[in-house]
């Protein structure tokens, strides 16, 4: 059956607290899933105090002025501070978003940071994405053609179809959106998710690619695409505003229209 | 130990190439049921107020014969699609999964048998006997 509880040694112990340095007057407290496999010890949620006076407006800033100068211990990903690497995904105040682009004023009184929801965590709030990247390769994101290429030019596509692939192309692979849909916790073994779904229409709806037919065939499976019962938290938690939850309608609707 | 690369456990069996259909009917199921399902809550909603004889003379209207049996094979698709659904959303142990859909066809296909009897029952031989 679908585990609907946590294992036991996976139950949140409370953590130890970090009291604001004497002196600050803009006090955030900001709650911080910890978790260390080497230590043997459940996770534990530690609590920072933090001076928002001398800390940028971001969830991402806070992250960082813990670790620079709280507790280097701390372990999470980052790299562009800009919504363009998705490396920063996590679970903040119950949604999954990037912390670079995720102002702390729009968060609640107190900021609740949890790794992305049901991956196998690696340390903190660094969740493991071996699986998710495998989905990735196993839908061949990359143009497959038998024509060759023009000798003195690239592939040629018009506006309109171009125009096609816009809310495809901006998708970074933050695993937002897999990581919030209840058939991916479930049944992400064989289910694909919202996010290489959208990956898979991407290449389906690209003009220049001559392997349509196959990539529906790929996909045309009660598992890897029809656990989609379109319940929309992929499109609801999408940090880059794109529509999962239709891509994937497009690729019903086209295997429906092969048939006609 | 399982020395499978993530990608050759992701790829597993491969694709099963079928799912569309059963898709596509639950879809066009919900449909049909939408009218069908207002016009039997409607006779439904009198039927306190109505003799045994009424109702069967009812159900022996031509139309009302139709819609009915419309209203049961099609309620009954439905559900076994829906619960075949269920089924393989939350189970995963094989056998069970294996029972389970097995036992939903069966169960379905037992209730529209002995449903669709008797309303052909009523209709032929007027309820008696």
């Amino acid at each position: 059956m679908a585990t609907f509880t946590l294992p036991k040694n996976s139950k949140i112990q409370p953590g130890k607290t970090w009291p604001a340095q004497q002196g600050a007057k803009r006090i955030k407290r900001v709650e911080v899933y910890r978790y260390d496999p080497e230590s043997g010890e459940n996770p534990r949620v530690d609590v920072f105090e933090i001076d928002l006076d001398r800390c940028a407006p971001m969830v991402l800033d806070a992250l960082l002025l813990i670790k620079n100068e709280i507790d280097p211990t701390l372990a999470f990903r980052r790299s562009c501070r800009e919504g363009v690497c998705g490396s920063c995904s996590m679970n903040i105040d119950g949604h999954n978003t990037l912390a670079c682009t995720k102002p702390m004023e729009d968060c609640s009184d107190v900021i609740r940071i949890y790794p992305l929801p049901h991956l196998q965590v690696v340390k903190d709030l660094v969740p493991d994405m071996t699986h998710f990247y495998a989905q990735y390769a196993s839908i061949k994101p990359w143009i497959v053609t038998q024509t060759p290429a023009p000798a003195d030019r690239e592939r040629l596509q018009s506006k309109e179809e171009r125009s096609k692939l816009d809310g495809l192309v901006e998708c970074i692979m933050c695993a937002s959106c897999s990581t919030s849909c209840p058939s991916y916790w479930w049944n992400g073994d064989r289910y694909l998710g919202p996010a290489v779904l959208l990956q898979a229409y991407r290449w389906i709806a690209d003009s220049r690619d001559e392997t349509t037919g196959e990539r529906l065939d790929e996909l045309e499976d009660p598992f890897k695409l029809y656990r989609c019962h379109t319940i929309m938290n992929c499109t609801d938690t999408c940090p880059k505003g794109l529509n999962p939850a239709k891509a994937i309608a497009e690729i019903k609707k086209l295997l429906i229209e092969r048939q006609k | 130990m399982n020395y499978q690369t993530p990608l050759a456990r992701v790829r597993g069996l491969g694709s099963a190439r079928q799912g569309s259909h059963d898709w596509w009917m639950q879809r066009v199921s919900a449909i049909a049921l939408l009218p069908l399902s207002l016009w039997l809550a409607a006779y439904l909603s009198i039927l306190p107020n109505v003799t045994y004889e009424q109702v069967i003379r009812w159900i022996s209207l031509p139309w009302n014969t139709v819609l009915l049996l419309s209203f049961i094979l099609l309620s009954l698709y439905h559900a076994m699609l829906g619960l075949q659904v269920v089924i393989e959303d939350y189970v995963h142990n094989d056998w069970m999964k294996l029972l389970g859909t097995l036992g939903i066809r069966l169960v379905t296909a037992f209730l529209t048998l002995s449903t669709v009897f008797s309303v052909l029952h009523i209709v032929f031989l007027g309820g008696h006997g």
